[in-house]
């Protein structure tokens, strides 16, 4: 930290150079709002929503790009910023779909907050109705157009966080709208469905289709869990509803991941509820296929069957394979399994392949 | 991993090698990614041109399983034109004077003949390499799924130490590894040849404490089988009951007719799973179990991180935990164990039996985790390995090794390489994501990806119904010609049953690993 200071609402900070104003900011715990910011990626000033009063400064300025220098005096709440705050938030309301009352995102909506936070009830400029719709022809991501602020965030993740360069602005002034390709359906483009920009999007504009208008934001549950795909280990979140997972999203700043998944993280859950799941033991018959058995029957039968194969060839005659999908203590129990009770070092797993 | 995800946004340079990434891994590509927007270099090499090329300043298409050739060669070239790490060789490493003679064997052009790569691009990327210190390496199974695969990973370890980028933040060598809980099932010691924390079960000291406590008068001292020998164990009637905890072998192991002829003859054979699969066809006995979102447990991850997974759900039916299986079958075996949770057995025995974890608790757990080693409760865990060049055994030792190539090589009969992998939407078998609504749509069925020029030469279309053909089977799959796969070459997946690759692979092994030579078999494509 350099002896640079920057005083923000009367309070004097450090700051190294280069850090912006919002970043000073926020690691000192004062709030600025911001809409198209993106944690990780370049700012773009976008939204207006994070202006704030610099002494000195012609204009309004934004936080989230303006570094901090020495001798910066600044504002964050002043009347003047307040004032074009609910102007900007105003305008963002009256372009496009935002009906809080039948939106499958209220309750986590940047937008929806501000609104509430400057006490902005979107009723001071005539709508303007969305040129475009909604896209749900692929099965995992719902785009809604009329929702969206073109706030840049999901193109952000696309190409900066996540690099699949999927999306992109496209065309001009009121035609804009954020494009996958050359504006075609998700599903015929590049994009790879890891959805971060779902995570990015501050409104409804982008929703995980299998949760949007399933759970609402304060329902069931959140656990926390590692996923159970490759090793790289992504930590996130399993919203869960009356027993069953509905949707997943990535545990902000956890590592590994620092806030991201691919598409088999977010998308791949759903095999946990599949009526083809194993509910009981099952026990070979005589005419080839299975019945069902209780656990008492199937586990008396290996245990026995396992003696009697012990006594006879000896416990090397007994080879096991572990699994490295499931928990590490499976893997310790069948290895200890194995050994202390089998008497066999025969246990192995897929470390190979 | 020597060293750590976190490492990789902040790399200078990297060398990936039999690694794709942006499918197989596709979060860690991410970081590797926004390195390179940042001003990282990236050098790939791979013979497929996946979608990492896309950001590498030098991709090399090596000939399937020349990997050998081209390592010596570089590290040839470093030595020749004076660009290795002189002080790290000299004081952290020994076997130096092996190495270097065995290298003197690969001049580029030599190289060149082997790997197809002109011999000044390989002087051109040894160049680059020492240009930028310290590099990272990360590799994937385009480097383990050799007969070759051990040999091939001591390459990679000694480039790396030869250019001195080992024991530092953004270097090391790097394997992403394929499953949630590999390295932690090698942990736990579901390895024949050690217990949890690699401790080695032909060492008596080791034997005695884990008699002590197991609370068992005798545990047995010589390595047991590897999964092939158990296999042809079952034909050869030297094993007679096999045990399958989660794998669908049927489906995963190299030639699947020898593979199903093994399974087939198991006088008792019991798979514990959470679905019927091709492998639960020759059960004696189904187990059904809980679900990665049904147990309360630990996974490790690549970068050695203990991280905690938590139930979000009850299993369904009458379906258990694993571990209580386990519990359930040692009782009625005579042996009842003490813990009662997944906690438990972490807490008092795992961590308390294995030295690397024995500073990891489940109370520490609540957050990101720890990474190994950590052996004591105040350690923070460690990022990265083998600091200021301290390797596990002292110095670090170059290996002299020879290329060789793959058991079976094209000729006449079958003039192409079949090599296989994984595709983004899917994963192993799909007995998971086969049943997720979205990842079926996005990857229906199995392709054979193959060259403009091969399937020119065929007069084979896009999207066509093909035969690929090798010595121990034939399928039906749709041909997908793509400009990612060089002539010569045709790469698969083994997501789906029909069309499996494993069909066609062949059942041979690194002799010290056993692992399976799945990147490379002759093949015939023939239109039908």
């Amino acid at each position: 930290m350099s002896n640079k200071i920057i005083t923000i609402n009367g309070n004097e900070y450090a700051f190294t150079e280069g850090e912006t104003i919002l970043a000073v900011a926020r690691r000192n715990g004062i709030d600025i709002p911001t809409l198209c910011h993106l944690s990780g990626a370049t700012p773009t000033g976008a939204c207006r929503v994070c202006m704030v009063e610099v002494e000195k400064a012609r204009t309004l300025m934004a936080a989230c790009a303006l570094p901090a220098s020495d001798g910066m005096v600044v504002k964050t709440e002043s009347p003047k910023v307040v004032k074009s705050r609910r102007m900007t938030v105003e305008l963002l309301l009256a372009s496009g779909e935002h009906d809080c009352v039948v939106c499958p995102g209220a309750g986590e909506c940047r937008l929806q907050e501000l609104a509430m936070r400057y006490g902005v009830a979107g009723k001071k400029f005539p709508k303007t109705k969305s040129r475009y719709g909604l896209e749900d022809v692929n099965p995992m991501i719902v785009r809604d157009f009329s929702r969206c602020i073109l706030c840049g965030r999901c193109v952000q993740a696309c190409n900066e966080i996540q690099v699949n360069r999927a999306i992109s602005f496209g065309y001009r002034g009121k035609k804009s709208k954020i494009v996958a390709g050359e504006d075609m359906a998700l599903k015929d483009s590049e994009c790879v469905f890891c959805g971060q920009c779902i995570e990015a999007c501050p409104t409804a504009a982008l929703m995980e289709k299998g949760a949007r208008v399933k759970i609402r934001p304060w329902e069931g549950k959140k656990v926390r869990t590692t996923c159970p795909y490759c090793g790289v280990g992504c930590q996130m979140w399993l919203h869960v509803k009356d027993d069953k997972i509905v949707k997943v999203t990535a545990v902000k700043d956890g590592s590994p991941n620092k806030g991201r998944l691919c598409v088999k993280g977010r998308f791949g859950f759903g095999f946990i509820h599949s009526p083809e799941r194993l509910k009981t033991p099952l026990i070979r018959k005589d005419d080839g296929g299975f019945r069902e058995a209780s656990w008492d029957e199937a586990l008396d039968l290996v245990a026995s069957k396992f003696r009697e194969i012990i006594a006879k060839d000896g416990p090397d005659a007994i080879a096991g394979v572990s699994c490295a999908r499931s928990i590490n203590e499976d893997s310790y129990a069948m290895q200890k399994l194995f050994r202390a009770v089998l008497g066999t070092n025969n246990i192995d797993h897929c470390a190979r392949t | 991993m020597t060293n750590s995800f976190s490492e990789f946004a902040k790399s200078k340079m990297f060398l990936v090698i039999g690694s794709n990434m942006t499918e197989a891994h596709p979060v860690a590509a991410t970081f590797v990614k926004n390195a390179v927007l940042n001003g990282a270099r990236l050098i790939m090499v791979d013979p497929r041109r996946h979608k990492l090329a896309d950001f590498a300043e030098l991709h090399l298409p090596i000939k399937v399983g020349s990997d050998i050739a081209l390592l010596n060669s570089l590290m040839n070239v470093l030595i020749e034109e004076d660009l290795y790490d002189r002080k790290f060789v000299a004081t952290c490493t020994m076997n130096f004077e092996a190495l270097k003679n065995k290298v003197a064997e690969y001049p580029p052009e030599r190289a060149a003949g082997i790997c197809g790569i002109p011999a000044e691009t390989i002087r051109d990327t040894a160049r680059r390499l020492a240009s930028v210190k310290p590099a990272m390496l990360i590799y994937t199974l385009g480097i383990t799924e050799h007969t070759c695969g051990v040999n091939n990973v001591m390459s990679t370890a000694n480039l790396q130490m030869l250019l001195g980028n080992m024991g530092m933040e953004c270097g090391g060598v790097n394997p992403l590894r394929g499953q949630n809980n590999v390295q932690g099932a090698c942990d736990m010691g579901a390895l024949p040849n050690v217990y949890c924390g690699y401790q080695k079960v032909i060492d008596q000291k080791a034997r005695e404490k884990f008699q002590k406590a197991w609370n068992v008068p005798k545990l047995p001292d010589r390595n047991g089988l590897m999964i092939p020998q158990m296999m042809e164990g079952l034909v050869s009637k030297k094993v007679k009951a096999f045990y399958i905890f989660g794998e669908n072998l049927a489906n995963t192991e190299p030639d699947i007719h020898k593979v199903e002829h093994e399974l087939k003859s198991a006088e008792f054979l019991v798979v514990q799973d959470i679905f019927q699969n091709e492998t639960t066809r020759f059960a004696h006995v189904v187990l059904p179990a809980a679900a990665w979102s049904e147990n309360d447990g630990t996974f490790v991850n690549s970068e050695r991180r203990v991280n905690r997974v938590r139930a979000a759900c009850p299993p369904p039916g009458e379906a258990m935990p694993n571990w209580w299986i386990f519990t359930e079958i040692a009782r009625r075996m005579g042996q009842d164990w003490p813990s009662k949770s997944a906690r438990e057995l972490w807490d008092n025995e795992i961590s308390v039996l294995s030295p690397n974890l024995a500073g990891i608790k489940y109370r520490r757990l609540e957050n990101d985790g720890l990474q190994w080693p950590c052996p004591n409760e105040d350690h923070p865990g460690t990022c990265f390995l083998h600091k200021d060049g301290q390797f596990t055994c002292g110095l670090g030792v170059f290996s002299p090794i020879d290329w060789t190539p793959p058991a079976e090589v094209p000729d006449e009969e079958y003039p192409l390489v079949l090599s296989t992998g994984r595709r983004l939407y899917h994963y192993h078998t799909r007995t998971q994501t086969g049943r997720c609504e979205g990842l079926n749509d996005m990857l229906p069925e199995e392709t054979a990806d193959i060259s403009y020029a091969d399937a020119r030469a065929r007069g084979i279309s896009q999207g066509e119904m093909i035969r690929v053909k090798s010595r121990r089977g034939e399928i039906r799959v749709k041909a997908r010609v793509t400009p990612e796969v060089p002539p010569g070459m045709v790469w698969m997946a083994f997501h789906f049953r029909e069309g499996n690759a494993n069909f066609l692979t062949n059942a041979v092994f690194d002799p010290v690993s056993l692992t399976a030579e799945y990147k490379a078999c002759a093949v015939r494509v023939e239109k039908i």
